[in-house]
């Protein structure tokens, strides 16, 4: 008897539920294929579209080298170099990457040998923690290409001329990439080395 | 952040059109500005529209000698472009003083002209914001409010702009071109693409639901010295306190012959005031021109200091532009 009664008020209150205007559904989570090149080898997967391109390679791919500081862009601890260019994996969709070739600190090194970058680091001790290390040394790689791409910088006096890598603009250009155990003339001094070994 | 739907248009006008059909849709081109607000959901898209394979990544030289930008011609290779290094300066030197060279790499044209407010109670979804809710309140007036606006500020939102590139636009009169759902195109001034907030703080700019920003347009270059100075809490990246976009030529006896001023950091759109510009001209006084610019400014406490940093900033930039 009880049970009925229950049963009865459950469905005046699913009634009265379904009378009312309509309140705006959420999308559901939605899965899609993306088939990424990642450090020279392929790679397809089925992503939850909300997936960034940082979760994509630490979650999906186990390639943990590129690391989580803030999530939103400030830090430059999951920077990657995407097509050749350095950018923030955390800010970005991995189902936007659709077939673009994205290098990880994973896939900076030659075999055993170390990239110039990776090698001068450890030379100048360009790190404490290390947290910070992998996205300064992908956004390095990134950045020295576009100096030699002739790209200017805000610390570039005349815009029109090829910059020269002073200190300064190491600083200036690496302004993205935090590093909280203030290794910074550690990693200028590794960096200014390993500019010449590129 | 929430779910969403995601679309992937094959053209310009597709993605016009799937933007007016769906509720609460939002372009998606570098993302730097938008995922971060859906990762707090201050931004909750039911469907994210992704325009990054649109053809709009050209710059083509026009008719008239001017520049004509694609939408996702992005910050870096903008900031890069022979033609703005040598015709547009002041657009390469605002771009390279904003953000980082990861986001520069991403960030796009259109999407740094639809750039939202860095307010801190805009990004805080436990206070009241006009703009995140609207009828909410402001929680900025009376609160902190160091990085707020001095000038075209209302009851309902002191924010402020935050982007660099704006201000450089502003000072080169560009113009902002789009495709509505029905296909029609339309050139906005950028003087009237950005709007101050008034009682609708929410509606940030002249675009029309669906809208879809094409390209943005140079007149032909400016002959003078093209600066942007920008004052920050770091030497850099940091957004703007107080932030001058000039072209200025010198003329006879010192005096500059041609002043464009544009000012960031101080509303919620590029500041600009032609009348500070006649000032300039006529009186070679960068304090006459102060004056028109800061005219009905108003302080709300921590940001007072903007008013006279705004003075000593522009008397710097035309101090260096007549120097030059």
């Amino acid at each position: 008897m009880g049970s009925c009664a229950a049963l009865a008020t459950l469905g005046a209150s699913l009634r009265g539920r379904a009378e009312a205007a309509p309140a705006a559904v959420d999308p559901q989570p939605q899965t899609m294929p993306v088939s990424l090149e990642i450090n020279g080898t392929r790679h397809d997967l089925t992503l939850d579209t909300r997936t960034t391109l940082l979760d994509a390679l630490r979650e999906h791919l186990d390639l943990n080298g590129s690391k989580k500081g803030c999530d939103h862009g400030q830090c430059g601890a999951c920077t990657v170099l995407v097509n050749g260019r350095r950018i923030n994996s955390c800010l970005s969709l991995a189902v936007m990457h659709e077939g673009d070739s994205v290098t990880t600190i994973e896939g900076l090194a030659d075999g055993d040998s170390l990239h110039p970058l990776q090698a001068a680091f450890l030379h100048h001790d360009g790190y404490q923690c290390g947290y910070c290390t992998p996205g300064q040394i992908c956004s390095a790689a990134g950045m020295l290409s576009e100096v030699e791409a002739g790209w200017p910088s805000h610390v570039t006096d005349d815009l029109t001329r090829k910059a020269s890598l002073t200190d300064e603009e190491i600083r200036e250009r690496m302004s993205g990439n935090i590093c909280r155990c203030s290794a910074y003339p550690n990693i200028v001094a590794a960096i200014r080395d390993a500019s010449t070994k590129i | 952040m929430k779910a969403f739907a995601y679309e992937r248009p094959a053209t310009v006008q597709d993605a016009a059109r799937l933007a007016a059909e769906r509720p609460s849709a939002r372009f998606i081109a570098g993302g730097t500005n938008l995922l971060d607000l859906m990762k707090l959901q201050i931004e909750t898209p039911a469907t994210l529209i992704d325009v990054n394979r649109l053809p709009l990544a050209e710059v083509t030289e026009t008719e008239e000698g001017g520049l004509r930008i694609g939408a996702l011609v992005r910050n870096s290779d903008l900031a890069a472009h022979p033609r703005v290094r040598t015709d547009y300066a002041v657009l390469g030197k605002a771009l390279l003083a904003g953000a980082s060279g990861q986001l520069r790499n991403k960030a796009t044209t259109a999407g740094n002209l639809l750039q939202r407010t860095r307010c801190y109670y805009f990004y805080d979804t436990t206070k009241p914001c006009n703009k995140r809710e609207p009828g909410s309140g402001c929680a900025a007036i009376g609160g902190f409010n160091r990085i707020m606006a001095v000038l075209g500020a209302s009851d309902s939102c002191i924010a402020t702009n935050p982007s660099d590139m704006n201000v450089a636009m502003r000072v080169l009169d560009a113009t902002v071109e789009t495709v509505d759902p029905q296909g029609a195109r339309r050139s906005i001034p950028i003087a009237a693409f950005h709007r101050l907030p008034g009682d609708t703080p929410q509606i940030e700019t002249d675009l029309k639901p669906g809208e879809l920003i094409t390209a943005v347009t140079l007149p032909k270059p400016v002959e003078g010295v093209h600066l942007y100075r920008k004052v920050r809490d770091r030497a850099s990246y940091a957004f703007a306190t107080v932030s001058v976009a000039a072209i200025i030529a010198k003329g006879e006896g010192g005096k500059p012959r041609l002043a464009k001023l544009a000012f960031g950091g101080l509303a919620h759109k590029p500041w600009r005031v032609q009348a500070a510009e006649a000032a300039l001209v006529e009186t070679g006084s960068a304090d006459a021109a102060a004056d028109r610019v800061l005219d009905g400014a108003r302080g709300q406490g921590s940001n007072d200091f903007k008013i006279p940093l705004t003075r000593r900033t522009l008397r710097a930039t035309v101090a260096e532009a007549l120097r030059a």
